[in-house]
């Protein structure tokens, strides 16, 4: 069963977002990293670019299938995990802390409640296995 | 229970050499050449060129090896492949097929292999006879009125056929914006919208397999330049509705381009342009059988209607008065150039000699056995390994790992282990909607035995899945390395040797 | 039919396993009016050595008695005996694109041997499993500069092999990219100061030597195109040149593309050929076509894999960088075997000889009345002959005497009617080169 911490929000696209004052910390979800397997290799934005929300702003690799990440929220780029170039498999080993993908200044912080907690996230995740 | 490896009845293991890297081999001082001595008068090269200009590393890192050397090493290394000719190479939608010597031999006859491709018209008439004649064999197969042989590979031929309709649309007003491709395409055809400027639509398929009548009359309008259609698709299924498929598009404006990576279907069965398509292609090296040779070259001959011949490539090939033959540049129309010179031409040779060796009769011949063969692995395998959409089946069938994935197997896991049985595997994991795909094209040129030896293989696959499934996560256990770790190779490349870089073997 | 293994007895009884009673049946699935009922139309089948004298026939009519100073893209060279063996071994020729890796070592190994020799060659950092040539290489190549720089603005010097000029124009035209043309000088090469590049110029696309033999200054060119935030494409027709001029890698180029024919493959009316590929480590995951990387099994055995192949058509589908599928695999296996058995110090004694022969027809052909040499840049194996008369009437007076003198430049440049392109290797005997001198004369 993929994990799925209480205290973050989650998308449909099986991002998750971790918000700390005008700042949202994004990146893949357990599951997401469970259903590509080994990660081998993470293409993120430059700092300072903006994005809005459902934009694609990086993709993420396996050998045999890519797949793009989509902003949960419009905002600029102000941090990104550059750790990733050279140990791709943290998104593997912490998808939730270590894995981590971009940090964003929101543009509009009300379209936090527009995502998912983690419940119902989780019952995404059922309804997307039983289709 | 009798041993797993005594099952296996096609291969057994032999001694395999081990070989280093060109590289690793080479000594000081080794020559492997032979040619004749400078017989000119010799002047410095500072003389003749500007120092700066010259090369200063001496070349180094290049091998140096003897010609006893060099024969050991490929013959070597060449025994660790498996080849057509080695035995069945089941590869769906690549007709892996025997490809016959004679056509080696006629390619490499010494005024087709020293003709420049420059050569004056006038002293290359034998060459210029065999494209066009070649182009007339195509246009005849295919029911459409020209031909061009320019296109390099099938993925290219597309890319060309795409152009075209472009063409014809922009001197109708119009290029358009989309291209429609079902679901079960291979991913040339939207990789070779994009590069012609299209935006790409996928449309799903049916139940059956085939394209859906409704969605496509949905998606079907204005701002759709073609669709792109592989018949028999890549589920082995012919597109039995493929007039009605070819008259929703002309009724929008739009063309139907059709791959056809599946021809060795068809060939003397049926001819496309009795569909209603406009334009298609044809992988000389799978249908007639050009050597694949470890990844091409190909060729992609590209057949059209009279209404798309002015947009054919230039240069083209054309009889002049006297019956002597010319290039033919002044071409208007013409999507331009797409490869340099006349396309693959030695590959061009081949397929002549393919079609003039089968004739009418061996062309029929030939895809009706490959049909035949299809059936009856499907046959003779279908209640042991599941068909996501049965029924009728072309020149292949499509097969997946649902009923073994209860064993904790995967498909992959079922094709490592048939190379333990003496088989390349099929093609894995395509089409893309059949989740965990085997996709098994025997081709005409495998007999009964060989093809019986494939269904004792598989069924004893799936019992070994059952009984002991370790076997098939670890295979193959036979060959010169195992499984490869494909994600360490990925997330740190290694793509060339380096000097000074650890040796290991 | 000889190539189908299964008697007709045996298929029908196939055909009964299965519970069909006709082969037709198999092909239910065709509606019936759009079934072929007659003969296809190529005609009855031809017997092995019916077929052998047709195109012994057909062949007959090529030349094949002539002495050729033909290049201008492709290029005669002498060919090791031992490549035609090698590459017929059936292991090699039947297989196709290593998908299994296990099973496809052979062809994965001299594809890594390949690629590190095409990147000691031209100085670059990767290369990958080839292209289909070098005029759709150069086109890969400008379409991957334009990923690479987001840019889309190219200047391309008009010294660039045309039918590769006209390649790039047909993959570049529907796809809102701008082709500016830069003029030779009258050295014949391009001048780097003389070049609109601007801030939207993805590339500037040069070919050295070009197509009139000249060498170009690749490092004032590479210095030029860096300066504006451009990448330098250097096109190489004729890599024999690499034995001895120093490497486009060395001089700054960023993407290098080349033709392949000349190491080992015969000129066969124009193909099949080898595109050869090659670019920096920073912009792999923008560069076309296939790539073979070192792996390891579970036991620590060296070996080799296809890798990055998220890059391509059949994982990324309409995102990917090229669609191209089937390259040349053979072909690049010829070229291995190739620089492998001359190896080191074969190359450059065949690029020496090259330069030797050029020379010394050049010399001896600009010494005769009325000739000289049009184009004062240096050169490696080809060069401009300014004639008397159109060279197009030299050409037709050469062909009398049994020689193909070159190609007429007037086909491709109008203003150059006086000129002849000669390309001498190590395959003109001296005497053969005197001949032509003399035939020129006269």
């Amino acid at each position: 069963m993929a994990n799925t911490p209480e205290d973050l929000s989650y998308t449909k696209d099986h991002e998750w977002v971790r918000v700390r004052g005008e700042q949202a910390t994004i990146g893949i979800t357990d599951h997401a990293q469970n259903q590509l397997g080994d990660v081998v290799y993470v293409e993120l934005p430059k700092v300072g670019e903006k994005f809005e929300v459902t934009e694609p702003f990086g993709s993420v690799e396996s050998v045999k299938a890519v797949s793009e990440i989509y902003m949960p929220l419009t905002g600029s780029v102000v941090e990104v995990n550059e750790k990733l170039n050279d140990a791709p498999e943290l998104v593997n080993a912490d998808p939730y802390g270590d894995g981590w993908m971009i940090v964003i200044k929101m543009d509009n912080p009300a379209q936090v409640d527009g995502l998912l907690n983690s419940a119902e996230y989780e019952d995404y995740i059922k309804e997307e296995a039983s289709e | 229970m009798d041993k797993p490896e005594s099952r296996i009845k096609k291969a057994t293991t032999h001694v395999t050499q081990n070989e280093g890297l060109l590289f690793e081999m080479s000594r000081a001082g080794r020559i492997g050449y032979s040619i004749p001595a400078l017989d000119v008068p010799e002047r410095a090269p500072e003389e003749l060129i500007d120092k700066t200009l010259i090369r200063d590393d001496d070349l180094e890192g290049m091998p140096e090896l003897s010609e006893v050397d060099v024969i050991r090493h490929f013959t070597r290394i060449s025994t660790w492949n498996y080849g057509v000719d080695t035995g069945m190479y089941p590869l769906g939608s690549c007709t892996m097929k025997y490809n016959p010597r004679i056509n080696e031999r006629v390619a490499r006859i010494e005024g087709f292999a020293a003709l420049h491709p420059l050569t004056p018209a006038p002293l290359a008439q034998g060459a210029l006879e065999i494209i066009r004649r070649l182009e007339e064999c195509l246009a005849e197969i295919t029911g459409l009125a020209a031909v061009t042989t320019q296109p390099a590979a099938g993925a290219q031929g597309e890319l060309t056929g795409i152009m075209m309709i472009r063409a014809a649309l922009t001197d109708r007003g119009d290029p358009r914006k989309k291209v429609l491709i079902p679901d079960s395409a291979h991913g040339t055809n939207p990789a070779s919208a994009v590069i012609s400027g299209y935006t790409v639509e996928t449309i799903p398929s049916n139940s059956e397999g085939t394209t859906d009548l409704d969605k496509l009359r949905g998606m079907m309008n204005e701002d759709v330049a073609a669709l792109m259609l592989t018949n028999p698709n890549t589920l082995g299924k012919f597109e039995q509705n493929i007039e009605e498929v070819c008259r929703i598009v002309h009724d929008r404006g739009g063309f139907v381009y059709m791959d056809g990576a599946n021809m060795n279907a068809l060939v003397g069965v049926a001819k496309p342009a009795s569909f209603g398509i406009d334009v298609m292609h044809l992988n000389l090296h799978k249908t007639f059988s050009t050597p694949h040779g470890g990844g091409g070259p190909g060729a992609g001959p590209v057949a059209v209607t009279s209404e798309l011949e002015p947009y054919l490539p230039f240069p083209r090939v054309a009889r002049n008065e006297d019956g002597r033959l010319a290039l033919d540049f002044d071409r208007p129309k013409s999507v331009g150039r797409v490869r340099a010179y006349f396309g693959n031409f030695g590959v061009l040779v081949r397929a002549l000699s393919y079609i003039l060796t089968h004739g009418d009769q061996g062309l029929r011949e030939a895809t009706e056995t490959a049909v035949l063969n299809a059936n009856y692995i499907a046959h003779h395998l279908k209640d042991i390994y599941d068909i996501a959409y049965p029924g009728s089946l072309m020149h292949e069938v499509i097969f997946s790992d649902k009923r073994q994935i209860k064993y904790g197997v995967r498909n992959a896991d079922i094709a490592k282990r048939l190379i333990d049985y003496g088989f390349y595997p099929p093609t894995m994991s395509f089409p893309l909607i059949v989740q965990g795909a085997i996709m098994v094209e025997p081709t005409e040129t495998e007999s009964r035995e060989e093809l019986d030896l494939f269904i004792d293989a598989m069924k004893s696959i799936d019992r070994e899945a059952a009984e002991d499934p370790e076997i098939l996560k670890h295979a193959p256990h036979t060959t010169k390395v195992g499984r490869l770790d494909e994600v360490a190779a990925a997330r740190k490349p290694v793509l060339r040797w380096r000097q000074g870089r650890a040796e290991t073997a | 039919m000889r190539y189908i293994p299964n008697s007709p007895d045996e298929r029908r009884s196939m055909l009964q396993d299965i519970g069909r009673a006709r082969i037709e049946d198999l092909f239910e699935q065709i509606p019936e009016k759009l079934r072929l009922n007659e003969p296809v139309g190529v005609g009855a089948p031809v017997s092995e050595p019916d077929l052998v004298a047709y195109f012994r026939e057909l062949a007959a009519h090529n030349a094949t008695d002539y002495q050729s100073f033909l290049g201008a893209g492709a290029y005669s060279h002498f060919i090791p005996v031992i490549i035609d063996p090698l590459i017929s071994r059936s292991e090699f020729f039947t297989a196709y694109t290593p998908y299994q890796p296990e099973l496809s070592q052979g062809t994965l190994q001299y594809i890594f041997e390949f690629q590190t020799m095409i990147c000691q060659l031209t100085g670059m950092e990767v290369a990958n499993a080839s292209l289909y040539d070098g005029s759709t290489g150069l086109a890969e190549a400008v379409l991957m500069a334009n990923r690479v720089t987001r840019r889309d603005h190219f200047i391309i010097a008009d010294t660039v092999h045309p039918q590769y000029r006209e390649v790039v124009e047909s993959y570049t035209k529907n796809l809102g990219l701008k082709i500016d043309y830069a003029p030779h000088t009258e050295a014949g090469t391009i001048d780097p100061a003389s070049l609109q590049i601007d801030k939207t110029t993805a590339a500037v696309v040069v070919q050295s030597p070009n197509f009139f033999g000249s060498i170009e200054d690749l490092t004032m060119l590479a210095e030029a195109a860096h300066q504006a935030g451009a990448l330098l494409v250097v096109a190489i027709t004729e890599p024999m040149s690499l034995g001895v001029l120093k490497s486009p890698g060395a001089c700054g180029a960023d993407i290098v593309v080349a033709e392949g024919q000349s190491f080992g493959i015969p000129l066969s009316y124009g193909g099949p050929y080898c595109g050869l590929f090659a670019t920096l480590e920073k912009y792999i995951r923008q560069m076309p076509g296939r790539l073979v990387g070192e792996a390891y099994d579970h036991d620590g055995r060296r070996g080799y894999v296809l890798t990055l192949s998220t890059r391509e058509q059949h994982i990324r589908r309409e995102k990917a960088t090229s669609n191209i599928c089937t390259n040349q695999g053979l072909f690049a296996l010829m070229a291995t075997i190739y620089l492998a058995t001359m190896g080191r110090r074969g190359v450059q004694e065949v690029a020496r000889q090259n330069l030797q022969k050029a020379h010394y027809a050049a010399a001896r052909i600009a010494g005769l009345d009325g000739f000289s040499l049009k184009i004062s840049a240096p050169f490696f194996n080809e060069f401009v002959v300014a004639c008397p008369r159109p060279a197009t009437e030299v050409m037709q007076a050469l062909l009398d005497k049994k020689i193909i003198g070159g190609v007429a430049l007037a086909n491709y440049y109008p203003e150059m009617s006086d000129a002849l392109l000669v390309c001498v290797t190590e395959t003109a005997r001296k005497s053969a080169i005197d001949d032509l001198v003399s035939a020129l004369a006269g």
